[in-house]
């Protein structure tokens, strides 16, 4: 009795308030929009019993996900989201790895106040710190400042409002998730194979290709897949920091939600988007459990 | 005695450089008294003053609170709860089903999270407004306080709750003096972490909360839609120096309490020896 009262409450709960909504997601999703509220059609009628259910299941159709496929915004967003996903986990990965590289080989006493200060910024607003690189890349901002006052440009750079922007945005935001993962996989690692792979003719260069880069080669993935899955479906960084060009999915959702109040066609756009994500989900999932087995 | 290599040193300079520089400009510029924010024009306090005599900005602010705390507290409870039945309750039916739900809402996009949620109180009749918010923010916040907890009590020695139970005490003893105790810490950084999740929380908030609730950063958002403010900047500053006595003083409290195990321990070798 009181394992299925500490079982069944977290369940129903999820259940509830998990699984159930996305259920309806998908429900209104084949419905079409209609101008009332709310603001799609058909709605269930419980009164008309049984045979309500089924002209209730007659009126649903594939509509909205054709419409997605035909009006080439939605691809386009698609295509697009992955991309800049894809660009900024390399460049994540890129800045991330040598700040993991060094943390990982600093001096023991050090490390965990390195680990502190990268964590540290993770606690504080996520809002915040997207909205403060607004006043760094603005034309007139401290970046353009800075770089004229030196000489180095006569003309103010055009970041904000690009991708490139959004590109920093998330490299900025994301950073920790790619650090942290690949620390604990460089911490780990014997130095003394470094070592023998020198005495065994090896140049540092080579010896850290092909000794320390494949040893944290879990590290590597788990990082770039803790930063490439959130930032598919990123919606705060393109529409703060990047312009009225740069598309991406979360962004798209948003308008076709409160903009043009098509709930049909968002919910379609977010079943497309759970779909696409449940792949590298699932990369994710597998790399995490190889590494477990590996370790125990 | 091992030292920073030269190329390391860069390294971690530069990093650690691109992840404050930006907090530190905006901490500096809070302070700036011209209305145009990337011109210094002298030191002045007068953002602050303006902000504490802004009363959407308090009540935004007080709104967030509440939710906070009070979605924390059930997170904490629910996601506790979560993480001893898949640590704990072995095999039972819809097992993978409910693992599934724990770790899904933690990869979830929040426009997603949020839409569905929206439908599902509008399927229902809900009113949006302060309840909805907490309701949604409990259901993502419990599955980040699970895997935290989840994670000390799978380190644990369940020999300990089984001694207790064998020496007399009732399932529900057990659990309070023993296994609680132990996993307390992890439920404190799981409390922590769903109470930051929930302050910082915009998107699942736009969606869930309706016309009658404004949580503080959907109220910076709409502010900060239009440009950089100064107004906003201060706001910045207290949020960054509110989290970062709170962090600092939390590590010097595990630090210290490490530091007095490890005497603990020795001083128990001591008595052995």
């Amino acid at each position: 009795m009181r394992r299925f009262f500490l079982i069944a409450v977290p369940y129903m709960w999820l259940l509830a308030l998990f699984m159930v909504p996305f259920i309806i997601v998908f429900k209104i999703s084949l419905s079409d929009t209609a101008l009332a509220i709310p603001p799609y059609t058909p709605t269930l009628d419980f009164a008309a019993g049984w045979q309500g259910f089924k002209s209730f299941l007659s009126e649903l159709d594939w509509e909205n996900y054709v419409f997605l496929t035909e009006d080439d915004l939605y691809w386009k967003a698609y295509i697009s989201s992955f991309k800049i996903a894809l660009t900024s986990t390399i460049l994540t990965l890129l800045v991330g790895y040598p700040i993991a590289y060094g943390m990982a080989r600093a001096p023991h006493e050090w490390r965990a106040t390195l680990l502190m200060l990268v964590i540290l910024p993770f606690w504080t607003s996520f809002l915040i710190r997207v909205y403060s690189w607004m006043g760094i890349l603005s034309q007139e901002g401290y970046l353009n400042q800075f770089l004229m006052s030196f000489g180095l440009i006569s003309e103010p750079l055009i970041i904000l409002n690009t991708n490139i922007a959004v590109y920093i945005g998330i490299v900025y935001t994301y950073l920790p998730f790619m650090i942290l993962p690949i620390y604990s996989a460089l911490e780990k690692m014997d130095e003394s194979l470094l070592e023998a792979a020198e005495d065994l003719g090896c140049s540092r260069f080579t010896a850290f290709w092909l000794v320390t880069i494949p040893l944290s080669k879990q590290g590597i993935i788990a990082g770039s897949f803790l930063v490439f899955i959130p930032a598919l479906g990123e919606f705060v960084i393109p529409s703060l920091l990047g312009g009225s060009k740069t598309l991406m999915i979360g962004k798209v959702l948003w308008e076709e939600f409160f903009s043009n109040r098509d709930w049909p066609v968002a919910s379609a756009v977010a079943v497309i988007l759970l779909l696409i994500l449940v792949i590298p989900i699932i990369l994710f999932q597998r790399n995490e459990q190889k590494q477990r087995e590996a370790e125990g | 005695m091992k030292r920073f290599s030269w190329f390391n040193a860069t390294s971690l300079t530069l990093g650690f450089a691109f992840l404050y520089m930006p907090m530190v400009i905006l901490v500096i510029y809070s302070f700036n008294s011209s209305k145009l924010v990337t011109v210094w024009a002298g030191f002045s306090t007068k953002w602050y003053g303006e902000l504490l005599q802004n009363d959407a900005f308090l009540d935004a602010a007080w709104v967030t609170i509440k939710v906070a705390v009070t979605s924390s507290t059930f997170a904490t409870v629910l996601g506790t709860m979560a993480a001893i039945v898949l640590v704990r309750a072995g095999r039972f039916y819809g097992r993978t089903l409910f693992s599934g739900m724990i770790y899904a809402p933690l990869v979830m996009p929040e426009v997603i999270t949020g839409l569905s949620l929206l439908l599902l109180f509008i399927g229902i009749g809900l009113d949006r407004g302060v309840l909805t918010i907490v309701l949604a923010h409990t259901t993502f916040s419990m599955c980040y306080v699970s895997v935290v907890v989840s994670s000390r009590l799978v380190s644990f020695d369940q020999s300990l709750e089984e001694a207790a139970l064998d020496l007399g005490c009732s399932p529900f003893q057990a659990f309070r003096l023993v296994t609680l105790p132990i996993i307390a810490p992890a439920v404190i950084s799981g409390w922590l972490l769903a109470f930051t999740l929930s302050l910082d929380d915009l998107v699942i908030a736009a969606f869930t909360a309706g016309p009658s609730a404004t949580t503080l950063p959907m109220k910076i958002w709409s502010s900060v839609r239009l440009g950089v403010s100064p107004e906003i900047n201060a706001l910045s500053t207290i949020m960054i120096a509110i989290v970062a006595t709170g962090v600092i003083a939390a590590s010097l409290i595990s630090k210290r309490s490490a530091v007095r195990q490890r005497a603990e321990e020795q001083a128990a070798e001591r008595v052995e020896a």
